[in-house]
C-alpha cells in the first residue's frame, strides 16, 4: 500500500516538474522571530545566525532546494511572548511560508493556536511543549530531537553510564538545581520517576529568576553531599551557579548541564569554575564537520556570514541553527519529492517533517556525520528519537565525553500520552489516525491539487 | 501629585462628550470593517487591554496618589482567577466569570494596600514589589493555579457569550473594546462622584482630608481595590483576547513599569491619559520598527534596529516628560486651546 | 563545633557577604536620593554599562588600570550627562515624574550600551582566586572578602569626601534643609552634578564586582532588585543605614531559604527580603536610622 502511495506521489511530483516552466520564481519563506537584544540575545544571535548562515549555504551552493529559493526575514521578539506574537501577525500572511522556528518556549506556546488555524508547522527544536510529541493531537507542533522529558531521561542514562550501569545508580543522590520558572519546573515529576524506578534518591532545589544569587542553594547542596548535581538552568543563573559551586567547594566535574545550560556563554562567564563541567547536547560543537566547514568557505569567506563575530562559528547555538537548518530544509526536500519542487502550502511542509527520516547514511551524504546522529520523525512522534551525547568544557572548548546516547522513549511515550489525551479532551479535539492517514496517503494529492 | 483634576465647563464636556461617541462609532463601526487581522490582533487588541492597565492604575496613582510598581501581579491574579473559573465552573457564563475574576483581583488588592495606611511615596512603591514578587512566585509554586499543567503554560479558554463565539481576530477586539468601554464608562461615574472626590482629597493634603470627615484607610484600601478589579480585567483581557496562554512570566516586573509609564506619560489624574499613554507604549514602538524596516530595508539587522528604537523611545519618554510632565493629556489640552478659537 | 552550628555560621556568612554586595548597589541609589529625592532606576542600567565598557576595553587590549581610568571617565561623563540633560530640566517635577524619568534614561543607557558594545557575554576576572578559606569547618569566599573591603574602602572614601570637603559638606547641607541651603548660597546644581558622578563611580565599582561575581551582560541590571529592599529597610537617605540593612537582609534571605524554604517550597529569596522589609517598616515605620521625613508622590 505505501509503495503504491509513493508512486503516485512520485507521479504527482514529475507531473508538477513537467509544469515548472514558472518554478524558476518560487520561493519557499521562513518567517524568524529572532532575539538579538536582551538578556537572551547572545542564544539568539547564534541560533538564528547558524539558522540563516545554512539557509543561505543551500541558497549559494545549490540554488535553493531543487530550484526553490529559500527566502526570510527577520522580526525582533526580545524572546517576549507579545512581540513574538506581533511578528506572528506580522508576517504570517506573506507567500510561501514553510516553517516557524522561534526558540522560545512562550513564543511557542501562544502560537499553538494560531499556527493550527493556519496550517504551518511550529518547530521547537530541543524545548517546547512535551506533550506535543504526540502528533496525533499537535498535528503542526514539532518539538524535534529532544523535549525535556527525553532530555531528563538522557541525563539519567548518562550518569548511568558514569557509574556504570543503570542499576550502579541505586543509592546514589542527584541534586536537581532549577530555574524558578514554569520553564525549570517542567521536569521535576520526571525526575521523581526515574529516581523511584532506578533507586536513587533525588533532591530538587529552586533557584529564584534570574538565579544572580545562588549561595543558600549551594549551601544546602554541600549539606545535602549529593553525587551529582543537574543544572536546569537558564541565562545569568548558569555561570552564577558554576562560580558558587566553586565557592561551596563541589567539583565541576560533577554538574551536569540541561540543554539550556550547554553553551558557551554560560561557562565563559564562570572563568575558570566551569572547568571540568559537562552538559548534555543534540548537537556536537566545533567547526571540523563537513558542512560547517562549507558554511565557512561558501558563507563567511564570501562576506555572507550571520555572525558578527567569527569566533563563533562552531559554537553550540550556531551549530543547533544550522542543525535546525538542516531539519527544515529536509524536510521541504521530502516535501516537494511528494507534492511537487515548487513553493510547498504550509500543511505540506508539515507532511514533509512527519516524513523527516535522517539515518546515519543520510546525515554523512549532508556532511553532518558526528554533528548530531539521526532523526526518525513520524506521524504520531513528532520528536524523532532523537539521540544526545555530553560535552566536556575545558576552559576554552567543549569536547565530546560521551557516546550518542537514546533517552527511555519507551517510558515516557504513556505519560505523553496521558497529557495530550488530557489536552484534546479539554479542547475537544479527535487525535488523528495516523496509520489511515499513511494508508490513504491522497490528502498529498488533494493540497497539491490546491497547491496549484 | 501637583497636578489637579482639570476643572471643565458644561461647554468642553459636551465637546467631548461628542468626542468620545463619535469615537465609539468609528471603533464599533469603521474599524471592524476596514481592520486587518494585523491591526486587530497585534495593535488594537493590546492597545486595550493595556490602556484598561492604565486606567485602572490610574484610579490608584493619578486620582488617590498611591504609587504602585505591582500592577503585572493584579493583572496576573484576574488571569489566573479567571482561568481558575472557567475550568472549574464550566457552567459560568464568560461575563460572570470575568466579573468574579476582578472582584477577586480587587480583595488582592486590599491586602497588598494595607501597607499604604501606614507608608507612603516610594516606601509603599517598593512594598508592593513584594507584591509582584509574591504573586510570580506563588503561581510558579502552586501546580494547581495553572491545573498542574506540566509546563505552567495555560491555554485560554475560548470566548463564548450565550453561545455567540468572539473567537476570531475582530471578535476578541469587539470583545475587548465593549469591557474598556463599559469599565471606562463606570470609572468615569466614579470619579466625579463623592468617593472619587474623597480620593482626590487624600491625594492633595491627607491631614485636611481627615479633618473635613474623608475615612482615610477606608478610601485607601478602596482605592486598591478598584484599582486591582479593573488592572486584574486587564489581565483577562491580556491573557484570553490577546496571548490566548497565561504564564507567569508574561505578568513580569517590565509590565508593570509599562503600565506606569502609560499612566504617567498618558497623564495623572486623568481617564484619557490611560489612553493616550498606551497609544504611547504600545503603538509608537511598532511604527518606529516598522518606519526603521522600511528605511533600512528588510535584511538590516534587526537587533541593531530595536537597540535604536530602545534609545529613541527612552529619549522620547525623557522628552515628553520635560516637554509636559503633566503627561500626554495636558499637551492635547494645549494643542486643543490654541486651535480653537474661543477661549 | 557540631556541624549544624558550622552550616548555621556558614550560611550566616555566606549571607552577610552577599548583602555587602546589595549594600553596594543600594548605595549608588541613596547618594543620589539623599540629596534630589530622585530614586535613580538608571542606576542598574548604569551599573551594566561601567562593567560592559571596562570588560571590552580589556578585550580591546588595554591595560587594566588605563581600562579603569577610561570607563571612569566614560562614567563621569554618563553621569554629568543625565544630571544635565534629565535631572535639571525637571528640576521641582513631583518625585514619581523624575523617577519616570530615570526609567527612560535606563532604556537609552541598555540600548547604548548594547549598541556600543554588543550583546555578547563576557568573563571578567579580577585576578582574584575564589577557592574558598576553610576556618573552622567553614568555606569563606575569598573573592566575597575582597569585594566586602573594597566596599567597605569606598564606603571610608566617601565618608571622607563628605566630612572635609567643601562640597562634601554643602552635601549634608542640601540632604538635611535644601531650602535652608539655598538660603546660604549654596549651588545646587554644583551638588547635583558632584553625586551624579559619585554614583557613576559607585555604579562601576558595583559594575566590576557584580560583573566578576555573574559575568558581564545583560542580566547584571537586574541587581538593583536585589538593592530595593535594602533600601525600603535601611531608608532611602542614608549610606550607613545602606550597609546595616545590606548585611540584615542578606543574612535573613539566606536563613529564610535555607531553614523556611523547605517547608513552604524553595525559591523564596525573590520576595521574602521585601516582606521582611516591610514587616520591619510596620513596626517601625521611621525605618532603621530615623528620621524619615513624609514624602508625597
Amino acid at each position: 500500500m505505501p509503495r503504491k502511495a509513493l508512486a503516485r506521489a512520485l507521479l504527482t511530483g514529475a507531473a508538477l516538474l513537467a509544469l515548472g516552466g514558472a518554478a524558476s520564481a518560487d520561493e519557499q519563506y521562513f518567517p524568524l522571530q529572532s532575539y538579538r537584544v536582551g538578556p537572551y540575545a547572545a542564544g539568539g544571535t547564534g541560533f538564528f545566525g547558524g539558522f540563516i548562515d545554512y539557509l543561505t549555504l543551500i541558497n549559494s551552493r545549490d540554488g535553493g532546494v531543487n530550484g526553490v529559493k529559500l527566502t526570510w526575514s527577520e522580526g525582533e521578539t526580545q524572546y517576549e511572548v507579545e512581540r513574538g506574537v506581533e511578528v506572528y501577525e506580522r508576517l504570517k500572511s506573506r507567500p510561501g511560508i514553510a516553517a516557524w522556528n522561534p526558540l522560545s518556549v512562550g513564543i511557542a506556546y501562544a502560537m499553538i493556536d494560531r499556527i493550527t488555524a493556519d496550517k504551518v508547522p511550529l518547530i521547537t527544536i530541543n524545548h517546547g511543549r512535551t506533550d506535543s510529541t504526540d502528533g496525533r493531537v499537535f498535528p503542526f507542533v514539532f518539538p524535534l530531537l529532544l523535549n525535556p522529558y527525553s532530555e531528563t531521561s538522557g541525563i539519567v542514562e548518562y550518569l548511568a553510564t558514569r557509574e556504570g550501569g543503570l542499576d550502579k545508580l541505586k543509592g546514589k543522590t542527584i541534586a536537581v538545581l532549577y530555574h524558578g520558572s514554569p520553564y525549570g519546573k517542567e521536569t521535576i515529576p520526571i525526575y521523581e520517576q526515574l529516581a523511584k524506578q532506578h533507586g536513587f534518591k533525588v533532591e530538587q532545589i529552586e533557584v529564584p529568576h534570574p538565579g544572580n544569587e545562588q549561595q543558600s542553594q549551594w549551601l544546602t547542596i554541600r549539606r545535602l553531599r549529593p553525587d551529582y548535581v543537574v543544572l536546569r538552568g537558564w541565562g545569568v543563573m548558569n555561570p552564577v551557579a558554576l562560580k558558587t559551586a566553586q565557592k561551596t567547594g563541589f567539583p565541576a566535574s560533577r554538574i551536569v548541564g540541561n540543554v539550556w545550560s550547554n553553551s558557551e556563554e554560560d561557562v565563559i562567564p564562570a572563568g575558570d569554575a566551569a572547568k571540568g563541567y559537562v552538559a548534555i547536547t543534540t548537537q556536537a560543537s566545533g567547526t571540523q564537520y563537513p558542512v560547517i566547514q562549507e558554511i565557512v568557505r561558501g558563507v563567511y569567506e564570501t562576506g555572507a556570514g550571520n555572525l558578527a563575530d567569527k569566533k563563533r562559528i562552531g559554537s553550540v547555538y550556531h551549530n543547533l541553527g544550522v542543525l535546525n537548518g538542516i531539519l527544515n530544509v529536509e524536510a521541504v526536500r521530502i516535501a516537494q519529492e511528494k507534492f511537487g519542487r515548487r513553493t510547498l502550502t504550509g500543511d505540506e511542509v508539515r507532511w514533509g517533517f512527519e516524513h523527516l527520516r535522517l539515518d546515519e547514511a543520510r546525515v554523512a551524504k549532508l556532511g553532518a556525520k558526528g554533528l548530531f546522529h539521526s532523526i526518525n520523525v513520524t506521524c504520531a512522534n513528532h520528536e524523532g528519537e532523537g539521540r544526545v551525547t555530553f560535552q566536556q568544557w575545558d576552559g576554552a572548548k567543549w569536547s565530546v565525553v560521551s557516546d550518542w546516547i537514546k533517552p527511555d522513549w519507551a517510558a515516557l511515550r504513556p505519560i505523553i500520552e496521558a497529557s495530550s489525551t488530557a489536552y484534546a479532551k479539554e479542547r475537544g479535539l479527535t487525535p488523528r489516525d495516523c496509520e489511515a492517514e499513511e494508508r490513504v496517503g491522497d490528502t498529498g494529492k488533494r493540497a497539491s491539487a490546491e497547491g496549484k | 501629585m501637583a497636578t489637579a483634576l482639570p476643572v471643565t465647563s458644561a461647554q468642553p464636556r459636551r465637546a467631548g462628550a461628542a468626542g468620545i461617541l463619535l469615537l465609539l462609532a468609528i471603533a464599533y463601526g469603521l474599524v471592524p470593517l476596514v481592520g486587518t487581522s494585523y491591526l486587530f490582533e497585534a495593535i488594537l487588541t493590546p492597545f486595550l487591554a493595556l490602556a484598561l492597565a492604565g486606567l485602572g492604575l490610574n484610579l490608584l496613582t493619578g486620582y488617590a496618589g498611591l504609587l504602585s510598581l505591582g500592577s503585572a501581579a493584579f493583572m496576573a491574579v484576574g488571569a489566573y482567577a479567571a482561568f481558575n473559573l472557567s475550568l472549574r465552573l464550566p457552567g459560568l457564563p464568560l461575563p460572570a466569570t470575568i466579573l468574579l475574576a476582578g472582584l477577586i483581583a480587587a480583595s488582592a488588592g486590599v491586602i497588598a494596600g494595607l501597607p499604604a495606611l501606614r507608608l507612603r511615596g516610594f516606601y509603599l512603591a517598593v512594598s508592593t514589589l513584594a507584591v509582584q514578587f509574591f504573586v510570580a512566585w506563588a503561581l510558579n509554586r502552586i501546580g494547581w493555579l495553572s491545573n498542574d499543567s506540566p509546563s505552567g503554560i495555560i491555554d485560554a479558554p475560548r470566548l463564548v457569550i450565550a453561545g455567540l463565539s468572539f473567537d476570531d481576530a475582530r471578535g476578541r477586539y469587539l470583545f475587548s473594546l465593549t469591557i474598556v468601554a463599559l469599565l471606562t464608562v463606570l470609572a468615569w461615574r466614579l470619579v466625579r462622584s463623592p468617593t472619587g472626590r474623597n480620593l482626590v482629597a487624600i491625594r492633595d493634603h491627607e491631614t485636611a482630608a481627615r479633618i473635613v470627615g474623608v475615612k482615610v484607610a477606608r478610601t485607601k484600601l478602596l482605592a486598591f481595590a478598584l484599582s486591582s478589579f479593573i488592572v486584574g480585567i486587564a489581565g483577562v483581557l491580556w491573557a484570553f483576547a490577546y496571548l490566548r496562554t497565561v504564564e507567569p512570566a508574561g505578568f513580569n516586573l517590565d509590565r508593570s513599569f509599562q503600565i506606569l509609564f502609560i499612566v504617567i506619560i498618558g497623564g495623572l489624574g486623568t481617564l484619557r491619559g490611560a489612553f493616550l499613554g498606551a497609544g504611547f507604549m504600545v503603538v509608537l514602538p511598532l511604527l518606529l520598527s516598522r518606519l526603521g524596516t522600511a528605511l533600512l530595508g528588510d535584511g538590516f539587522d534587526t537587533g541593531t534596529l530595536e537597540m535604536v528604537q530602545r534609545i529613541v523611545l527612552g529619549t522620547l519618554i525623557v522628552a515628553v516628560l520635560i516637554r509636559e510632565p503633566a503627561g500626554l493629556a495636558a499637551l492635547l489640552d494645549r494643542a486643543f486651546r490654541r486651535l480653537s478659537p474661543r477661549s | 563545633m557540631s556541624p549544624d552550628l558550622a552550616f548555621l555560621v556558614e550560611v550566616v556568612v555566606g549571607g552577610l557577604l552577599s548583602g555587602v554586595m546589595y549594600a553596594l548597589v543600594a548605595i549608588g541609589f541613596v547618594l543620589i536620593y539623599k540629596t534630589s529625592g530622585v530614586l535613580n532606576f538608571a542606576q542598574g542600567a548604569m551599573v551594566l554599562f561601567a562593567a560592559l565598557t571596562f570588560v571590552s576595553l580589556i578585550e580591546r587590549g588595554l591595560p587594566f588600570p588605563a581600562a579603569l581610568a577610561a570607563t571612569l571617565a566614560v562614567m563621569v561623563v554618563v553621569g554629568l550627562t543625565i544630571e544635565r540633560a534629565v535631572l535639571r530640566p525637571l528640576v521641582n517635577q513631583p518625585p514619581i515624574t523624575l523617577f519616570m524619568a530615570t526609567l527612560g534614561v535606563a532604556y537609552v543607557i541598555e540600548g547604548a550600551a548594547q549598541l556600543a558594545w554588543g550583546t555578547q557575554v563576557h568573563a571578567l576576572d579580577l585576578g582574584i582566586d575564589d577557592t574558598p578559606f576553610d576556618v573552622a569547618g567553614v568555606l569563606v569566599s575569598r573573592f566575597d572578602l575582597f569585594a566586602a573591603a573594597l566596599a567597605g574602602l569606598m564606603v571610608a572614601l566617601l565618608t571622607l569626601f563628605f566630612r572635609f570637603t567643601r562640597t562634601g559638606l554643602a552635601f549634608r547641607a542640601v540632604a538635611e534643609d535644601p531650602l535652608a541651603a539655598l538660603n546660604a548660597g549654596l549651588r545646587l546644581p554644583r551638588i547635583w552634578s558632584a553625586v551624579w558622578i559619585a554614583s557613576g563611580i559607585v555604579a562601576l565599582v558595583a559594575g566590576l564586582l557584580w560583573g566578576a561575581r555573574l559575568g558581564v551582560q545583560f542580566s547584571l541590571s537586574l541587581v538593583v532588585l536585589k538593592a530595593l529592599p535594602v533600601l525600603v529597610l535601611g531608608g532611602f537617605d542614608s549610606i550607613a543605614g545602606a550597609i546595616v540593612a545590606g548585611l540584615i537582609v542578606g543574612a535573613a534571605e539566606k536563613l529564610a531559604e535555607v531553614y523556611l524554604g523547605p517547608f513552604i517550597g524553595g525559591g523564596i529569596e525573590g520576595w521574602i527580603a521585601y516582606v521582611a522589609a516591610l514587616a520591619f517598616l510596620l513596626i517601625k515605620p521611621s525605618g532603621l536610622f530615623g528620621q524619615r521625613s513624609v514624602e508625597r508622590v
